[in-house]
């Protein structure tokens, strides 16, 4: 994407602005990260991007097949993966039932035959939260406490968001009253087929407003944007507006994260960085169900944005069945034969 | 492995991730690590016995011992080639296709074995030679296994050249192989083939593959060696074409070595490739692209986008998110599958690597690198840039062939294409915006012969790959790289060569003889002059020569042009550039009212030809009319000689464009003095070149009368100048002089050696249309004169919302 002038509304970077950490150090950002706090809306800015398909795509299909992990370095890589799962369940027949077994892997992600054999008692992984609707945020919530894992909920009319609009913001006052620490909000389409950015801008403001304490991840639904341009804008409206986190699709979508789409939004996140100086996270979700999967994420953050965004305050992985193939491939690390998945406690 | 992993998982760092190493060593241990040469089908050992190392430069470890292929083991590799020649040029298409899709089927099979033996040699990153050279190697035989099927449909009246001889670099060692052998072969041609002595050892598997996949013995001969095989290849009587792939310096050394022989050439030469970068450019992925332009394959790429032109606006944001992407380059070992880059070919490419970047430093510029640690145990290299680079800088003009990149900043449109085009070279360029109107209105103005639209180093066997300029000439890959390795069939009429035109015809008439006609009314004076820029001149030097009829009669005295009047007429012919940017269609307009103008002046035209030649009135009004047909046919291609779309596998389209070559310099036959003349010089400028033109020696009256028909039919000034004189040392002048583009000869064989030497100077292409029956329009008119007046730049124009 390009940028052809520089807005004097936008704030300058600042001195103590938490910045990726050089590639190798292994170090977490020091400072604690202030929340994206939004910042005036640069119209400017989103209709001057543009982003080349082709070129990208072409990044895209490179970026995994430049970088790898094996071995040892694979087994830790896919631990992390672990704690940057959101745990999700998103079903109509969801009940207590089935969101007490997901908490319960949650918080207990991987055998323990393994954990042992990699030596990674002492870490205490869980994954990085649990994401369900409204009407089981209580359950969750009690089946989490005192794990430190966050419950997410999913809001404002998911998935398609075409609820009324007091009623979107009621329901995201409400998940947050039953103790949701996340918010995940859906945005309306329209507003960015049409070019509406104004109205985005001013739909995610009141969505945060609402949200209150509790982080807010923007779900743009790119399946639904049409083009990278508009992801791309999108992304940076939402950013504006005070996302906590840009997320790719609600996993309803015909087409959910790809590493396109990944790459750009990534992308956006650093124009942001440099621009304002405020880090914010990123989630794909939907569709990612293999360890392999798992890997090509993470290799994407650390090659486009670095370390500080393979830590869980940075960076989810929205999906249910990844876990059990990333115990299946830990399975193989430890044991040097491939695993079933039936051997691996389910979700 | 227990801390391990949980060290890991807090630093989250990259690890090793090796291709092993194991079968590629066991298939050169179980050859006793050491190679003879592949001939007639035979392994054989160097006559003379002598071998080199090959070593891996990332290690230094010796690799194998190869052989030193000399003169004898040259000869008897020539003549195997020759001696398979018929019958694998005998074979119908439909054998060779069979032949071919067999190669590419036993890359395939072998393609790991061929990727690790690749990166062992030369250096070069698993990744790349995985995931490009050898897949590209195959796809390269799959396309032209369709040629050799196709070839006798679509290449009707042509036939392959012979013997081969072929010399590649050790850059893309079997990537090139593929780009050399696969057309030659499709044609129906045999080949010796010379690898880079710095990276033999792909090749050397290929000929026991290909060996393996039953290729006739003979087809193909692989010898090893260093320079002075490839000098010894070059030289060798029984050689055909030689095919080189190299550096300008060889290039230019070999073109003049075949000058004269009849060898037919094609050389794929250097570059300082421009990548060009507009404000409106998606900058995130111009960095991806900058990376896959300079950092791929560690520089060493012919077409590498060494040149980065940045609109100014946006170049201290470019710079400093390169800068940025540049720190997470990995390089180290080329076996690691994770590395971006591996080591450099060679200690002697390393130390000029490292003498060029510290003449750069030295010259003033900026230069940056990465803050990581370069490895030490091998030939390696980090990746370069260079800021406040100015064009006259030695780094900004020179080919480093290393991971430098020299950056510039541009103002305009305009002027970032008078920079790319600021460079001897012309092989590739970049050009990014996401205007697509500003895209194609810059593609067709930068001389190059790959123009890549928003991407960078595409390739692929449908498209041609080839140079402007002193990046060399031929095309490899598509139709268009075919007819490279195509003849005029040898029961063609084409088959003529040159140097059969009659000497007699090229010598003076006496200048002692007298007159024998009646004394009458003396003639009204009319003296011929040159023609340059659309103007009547007189020659620098003020002497004319007289021209006879063959009964001795003084028919008209013409101007004795020099090196001064060559000079003019090729300003006058740069001067009328507008002339190839303007529609087709306007040109066949004034080539059809030439014809229009000379039909009206038939028995003019007619009486001088037959006063000059002798010849009967019949024959002379015959090249008359012939002539008015001739340009009639050239209005009817003006604007009919359509490019092509090729088919790439990338969603968008790859755009073969016929382009205008320039100036093109014309020494006309001496016989069929206006039929000739206008048979070279319409098609040139039907296509939209210019031209300085040297009328028939002995004949020449009839090229200076028909500069008037020029003037009534609107042709603009400087279209086609007219130098009158004697052939060859005017020719010679045209073939030296660097601002001229081409150079057509159709005189005998000591001009075409001289025509052929003197135009190494800036690699100008040349030609002999040879003697030919110009009355003919079967040979002398059509197709393959408009090949000759035209090269193809391939625009690759990825796209997609």
């Amino acid at each position: 994407m390009t940028v052809t002038r520089d807005d004097p509304r936008v704030r300058r970077p600042r001195a103590s602005a938490p910045r990726g950490a050089p590639d190798g150090s292994g170090a977490r950002p020091t400072a604690a990260a202030e929340r994206n706090p939004g910042v005036p809306l640069d119209l400017d800015l989103i209709r001057a991007i543009r982003i080349n398909r082709s070129a990208v795509e072409r990044r895209a299909a490179t970026l995994p097949k430049r970088r790898t992990v094996k071995k040892e370095w694979q087994a830790a890589w896919l631990l992390r993966a672990v704690t940057c799962i959101d745990l999700t369940t998103l079903q109509g027949d969801d009940t207590p039932g089935n969101v007490l077994r997901l908490c319960a892997k949650a918080r207990d992600p991987i055998r323990h035959d393994l954990i042992q054999a990699l030596g990674v008692e002492s870490l205490g992984l869980t994954v990085g939260a649990v994401c369900v609707y409204h009407a089981l945020v209580p359950t969750a919530v009690r089946a989490l406490e005192g794990s430190g894992i966050p419950v997410a909920a999913v809001s404002t009319g998911f998935p398609a968001g075409l609820n009324p609009f007091p009623q979107r913001l009621a329901e995201v006052r409400a998940s947050v009253e039953a103790g949701a620490d996340e918010i995940d909000v859906v945005i309306t389409r329209a507003h960015v087929l049409t070019g509406d950015w104004p109205g985005l801008y001013e739909e995610i403001l009141a969505f945060r407003e609402a949200c209150g304490p509790a982080h807010m991840k923007v779900i743009l639904a790119t399946g639904e944007l049409a083009t990278l341009t508009n992801v791309a804008r999108a992304s940076l409206g939402a950013m504006m507006a005070g996302a906590d986190f840009i997320k790719t699709s609600t996993g309803k979508e015909p087409v959910n994260a790809t590493l396109p789409v990944g790459l750009v939004m990534t992308r956006m996140i650093r124009e942001y960085l440099d621009r304002t100086g405020y880090a914010v996270g990123f989630k794909p979700a939907g569709g990612i169900r293999s360890a392999k999967a798992a890997l090509e994420w993470l290799i994407l953050m650390k090659e486009e944005l670095g370390l500080p965004w393979l830590h869980a305050d940075r960076f989810r992985l929205g999906a249910s069945a990844l876990l059990t193939d990333i115990e299946r491939q830990l399975e193989y690390f430890v044991t040097g034969r491939y695993s079933a998945a039936y051997r691996h406690p389910m979700v | 492995m227990t801390t391990t992993v949980a060290r890991i998982f807090e630093t989250m760092e990259w690890g090793p991730a090796p291709e092993a190493s194991g079968p590629a060593l066991d298939w050169i241990r179980a050859r006793n690590g050491t190679f003879g040469l592949f001939i007639g089908g035979e392994w054989v050992a160097p006559a003379a016995g002598e071998l080199f190392e090959t070593i891996n430069p990332a290690t230094r470890a010796t690799l194998a011992r190869v052989a030193q292929a000399g003169a004898p083991d040259v000869a008897a590799a020539v003549r195997a080639a020759r001696d398979a020649h018929p019958a694998w040029s005998g074979l119908p298409g439909h054998a060779r296709a069979r032949y071919l899709y067999a190669l590419a089927r036993e890359v395939q099979k072998h393609s790991r074995l061929l990727a690790v033996l690749e990166s062992l040699d030369n250096g070069k990153s698993i990744r790349e030679t995985r995931d490009l050279d050898i897949p590209l190697v195959a796809r390269h035989f799959y396309h032209h296994a369709g040629w050799a099927q196709l070839r006798d449909t679509e290449f009707p009246g042509y036939g392959p050249i012979g013997v081969v001889g072929q010399i590649i670099p050790w850059n893309f060692p079997l990537l090139m192989l593929s780009w050399k052998i696969a057309p030659a072969l499709a044609a129906g041609n045999t080949v010796v083939l010379k690898p880079a002595e710095f990276t033999p050892l792909t090749a050397l598997c290929f000929a026991e593959i290909a060996a393996h996949a039953g290729l006739p013995p003979g087809v193909l001969n692989v010898i090893t060696g260093d320079g002075r095989t490839g000098a010894l290849l070059v030289e060798h009587a029984g050689v055909d074409k030689i095919a080189f792939t190299g550096s300008t310096e060889v290039g230019r050394l070999i073109r003049k070595a075949t000058a004269g022989t009849g060898k037919t050439l094609t050389l794929e030469l250097g570059g300082k490739s421009p990548f060009i970068v507009f404000e409106d450019a998606d900058l995130d992925s111009v960095v991806e692209g900058v990376v896959d332009a300079i950092w791929f394959n560690q520089g060493q790429v012919c077409c590498a986008g060494s040149r980065l032109l940045v609109q100014e606006g946006v170049a201290e944001r470019l710079i400093t998110k390169l800068r940025a992407r540049m720190e997470k380059l990995r390089l180290g070992s080329p076996l690691d599958k994770a590395v971006d880059m591996g080591a450099i070919v060679a200690p002697v490419q390393l130390e000029r690597i490292r003498g060029l970047v510290d003449k750069g430093v030295a010259e003033g510029a900026t230069m940056w690198q990465p803050s990581w640690a370069c490895p030490t145990d091998g030939y390696f290299y980090p990746p370069t840039l260079f800021t406040d680079v100015a064009p006259a800088a030695t780094i900004a003009q020179v080919e480093i062939f290393g991971p430098v990149l020299v950056s510039m900043t541009f103002r305009t449109p305009a002027e970032a294409v008078a920079l790319a085009n600021n460079t001897p070279y012309g092989l590739a360029a970049s050009v990014w915006t996401e205007n697509i109107n500003l895209a194609l209105d810059v593609a067709p103005k930068i001389k190059a012969g790959v123009v890549w639209i928003n991407s960078t180093n595409l390739f692929d066997a449908a498209s041609g790959f080839g140079g402007y300029r002193e990046s060399g000439f031929g095309r490899e890959g598509g139709r268009e790289g075919m007819w490279e390795y195509l003849k005029p069939a040898g029961n063609s009429p084409r088959a003529a060569g040159p140097g059969s035109a009659e000497p007699d015809l090229l010598r003076a008439a006496d200048p002692r003889a007298t007159p024998r006609g009646e004394p009458s009314l003396p003639p009204v004076d009319r003296t011929p002059k040159l023609y340059i820029g659309g103007k009547q001149v007189r020659p620098d030097q003020g002497y004319s020569r007289q021209i006879r009829s063959p009964d001795g009669r003084l028919i008209g005295e013409v101007g004795e042009g020099n090196r001064k009047d060559i000079r003019d007429a090729v300003e006058a012919a740069h001067a009328a550039a507008e002339w190839g940017r303007g529609a087709g269609h306007v040109r066949a307009q004034i080539l059809y009212y030439i014809a229009e103008n000379l039909s009206s002046r038939t028995n003019e035209f007619s009486a001088r030809i037959a006063a000059m030649t002798g010849g009967s009135p019949e024959d002379a009004l015959r090249e008359v009319e012939a002539t008015i047909a001739r340009l009639f046919t050239y209005a009817a291609w003006a604007d009919k000689y359509d490019g092509a779309v090729h088919q790439v596998p990338i969603r968008g389209v790859t755009l073969a464009m016929n382009e205008a070559i320039g100036v093109i310099g014309i020494a006309a036959p001496p016989l069929a003095p206006l039929l000739g003349f206008v048979s070279l010089v319409a098609p040139a400028i039907a296509v939209g070149n210019t031209v300085v033109a040297i009328p028939s020696f002995p004949y020449p009256l009839a090229a200076t009368d028909f500069y008037s028909v020029l003037e009534t039919s609107d042709l603009p000034g400087g279209v086609i100048n007219i130098v009158t004189g004697e052939t060859d040392p005017l020719v010679r002048i045209l073939a030296e002089h660097l601002d001229v583009d081409a150079v057509w000869y159709a005189g005998g064989a000591a001009g075409a050696k001289s025509v052929e030497e003197a135009s190494a100077g800036n690699m100008k292409r040349t030609w002999l249309p040879g003697a030919r029956d110009w009355l003919d329009p079967r040979v002398g008119e059509g197709r393959e004169f408009l090949r000759h007046a035209t090269q193809v730049k391939n625009i690759w124009i990825p796209y997609g919302e």
